[in-house]
């Protein structure tokens, strides 16, 4: 018995260390962060601040970020800086764009995996992970190719808006190139939960559906679309959660009004350093990705108990 | 079973275009004689040659392989004992501390790294890069060894233990061998990971210290200097990958399934 409790902390000890240490610490750090004052010249402020003349120490606590973050509820402060929770905003219509994008092209994919033989269904799986674990820079850097304003493709659909009398307008650096950047980044994601689900679905259900005379739209909509919502929901957590998250992607192919709560929190950090500001944001959007999460969770269970 | 109707069949076909036209345009223009990633123009090597005489990405691709190779050891010995421990105990700290880092996103594990670095002074660079990815490679390595374990059969390593093997010798000879293809599965997804990470290197970097993605960023950020070079070394990193990917679906392929 003994010998086991030995085990158990020579064998989980080390991870539980190192994670400790490497990530529950600094992100306990972060959030104590927030309270705090940034440095003269970026950073942190020391923490206790002691008076060279008289000695007297004072400790520096700073409760205003989270006030100025939170009085967004107040109308006065809402109509005179309403820039963040726009931003927050912003994020989450950019994110759930997305994923309703993805559901979208997911399902066709999703559908045709699942039905596929066996042989086939591996090696179809494997082509939509292979794009998704080359480098994603690669793949942002790929449409700014393709969205540029020499590109084949812009080109062409300009002449075609020529024809109709449109001005030509310009791909990258817009809305639409962050939100094709966040599919394609993100589309595995929905693909292969989806794909789980389907292949687990009842096939007589449909030759049911069909003797009893629905149409193959009716087919979808009442019988696979509401059996595949637990795949649906796993699929959405994890593409919502890292799109909402994501600076990279608008820094690339998005223009000055294409900025997400990412960007807003690397500029905090790195930009104007201003750390405290920064930690509240990483905060809220914590606090933002557990609510989703507990929310994709209970809803996932929800579709389960309907079964 | 039911035919698959060809609306599906062609909208799937479209979806699978859009998902690897991208990566192929940027391989087809590595080899093109122009410095623009606008028109084809003519096949050339010119990019590759320019590649390999460019001291700063040669530094890169240096700092990305010792970073890669680090953290795939650490991450591993790391990732394999996590794993084993959540199969073996009823544990609450540890499941969540590895599955945490893997669900939110990457940002917020970038940024609150560096405020703990530079609290312990410590010089951001290719140090503090590793201890980072180490971090979160930890919990793939261990959720791919886990899910092998669970699929084991626990009466081999019984047969052993009646056979008279110690608990330690039952494991080296029994569980350790069963469990390996996880273990290497584990192992080159730590490296692969370790290699492609952008966002949290972004943030532990520091001046001075590049790897080849936040090279290639700090060269696609400006389009003026959009530089076919990066064409080519991405076609050269997502080769690597490949390569690498097709070990891993080779030697266990339930653990590509596992992601």
């Amino acid at each position: 018995m003994r010998s086991n409790r030995l085990a158990k902390w020579l064998i989980s000890g080390p991870p539980l260390f190192y994670l400790l240490l490497f990530f529950a610490i600094p992100s306990a750090i972060m959030a104590f962060a927030a309270f705090r004052f940034p440095g003269d010249y970026g950073g942190l402020m020391p923490f206790v601040d002691v008076d060279p003349q008289t000695g007297a120490r004072q400790v520096l606590i700073n409760l205003d970020n989270y006030a100025d973050f939170l009085t967004f509820e107040n109308f006065q402060r809402f109509f005179e800086d309403p820039i963040y929770f726009e931003l927050f905003l912003k994020s989450f219509w950019y994110a759930g764009i997305t994923t309703v994008i993805c559901i979208v092209l997911a399902y066709p994919l999703a559908w045709l995996i699942a039905r596929s033989p066996k042989k086939t269904r591996d090696l179809l799986v494997l082509l939509v992970i292979l794009p998704f674990w080359s480098n994603f820079l690669i793949r942002v850097y790929a449409w700014m190719i393709i969205l540029g304003p020499q590109s084949y493709f812009s080109q062409a659909l300009n002449g075609l808006l020529a024809v109709f009398g449109i001005e030509p307008v310009s791909l990258l650096f817009s809305q639409f190139a962050v939100i094709i950047g966040l599919v394609y980044v993100h589309l595995p994601f929905m693909v292969l939960p989806l794909y789980a689900n389907l292949e687990k679905h009842d096939m007589a259900l449909l030759d049911a559906a069909q003797d009893l005379g629905a149409n193959a739209w009716q087919r979808f909509w009442k019988v696979t679309w509401p059996l595949s919502l637990p795949g649906i929901w796993a699929g959405t957590a994890l593409v919502f959660i890292p799109a909402l998250g994501m600076f990279a992607i608008p820094d690339l192919l998005g223009g000055t009004d294409s900025m997400m709560i990412g960007n807003l929190i690397k500029q905090q950090f790195l930009d104007s350093r201003d750390w405290p500001f920064g930690s509240v944001l990483s905060i809220m959007l914590t606090l933002a990705v557990l609510l989703l999460a507990a929310f994709a969770g209970w809803a996932g269970s929800r579709g389960k108990d309907k079964r | 079973m039911k035919k698959v109707s060809p609306w599906v069949w062609g909208a799937a076909a479209l979806v699978y275009l859009f998902l690897y036209l991208p990566l192929a345009i940027v391989v087809v223009f590595s080899f093109n004689d122009s410095a623009l990633n606008a028109e084809w123009v003519g096949f050339t090597f010119k990019w590759y040659r320019m590649l390999f005489n460019d001291p700063v990405m040669l530094e890169a691709a240096l700092h990305t392989l010792v970073i890669g190779l680090v953290t795939c050891v650490a991450a591993t010995v790391l990732g394999t004992l996590a794993g084993l421990a959540m199969y073996r105990w009823r544990l609450r700290l540890l499941p969540a501390l590895v599955l945490i880092p893997i669900a939110i996103p990457e940002i917020l594990t970038g940024v609150s790294l560096l405020i703990f670095f530079v609290m312990l002074n410590m010089t951001l660079g290719l140090v503090s890069i590793t201890l980072s990815h180490i971090a979160f490679c930890i919990g793939f390595v261990a959720i791919v060894v886990r899910s092998r374990l669970q699929g084991m059969d626990e009466s081999l390593v019984e047969a052993a233990r009646d056979l008279g093997a110690s608990p330690l010798t039952a494991f080296r000879a029994v569980t350790l061998p069963l469990i390996m293809p996880g273990i290497i599965a584990g192992a080159l997804m730590a490296f692969t990971l370790s290699i492609d990470d952008f966002v949290i290197s972004f943030f532990t970097a520091g001046v001075g210290s590049n790897t080849l993605p936040l090279e290639i960023y700090s060269r696609v950020k400006v389009p003026m200097k959009l530089n076919p070079e990066v064409n080519a070394v991405s076609t050269l990193l997502m080769l690597l990958t490949l390569s690498l990917i097709m070990i891993v679906s080779k030697v266990a392929p339930s653990a590509l399934r596992a992601q």
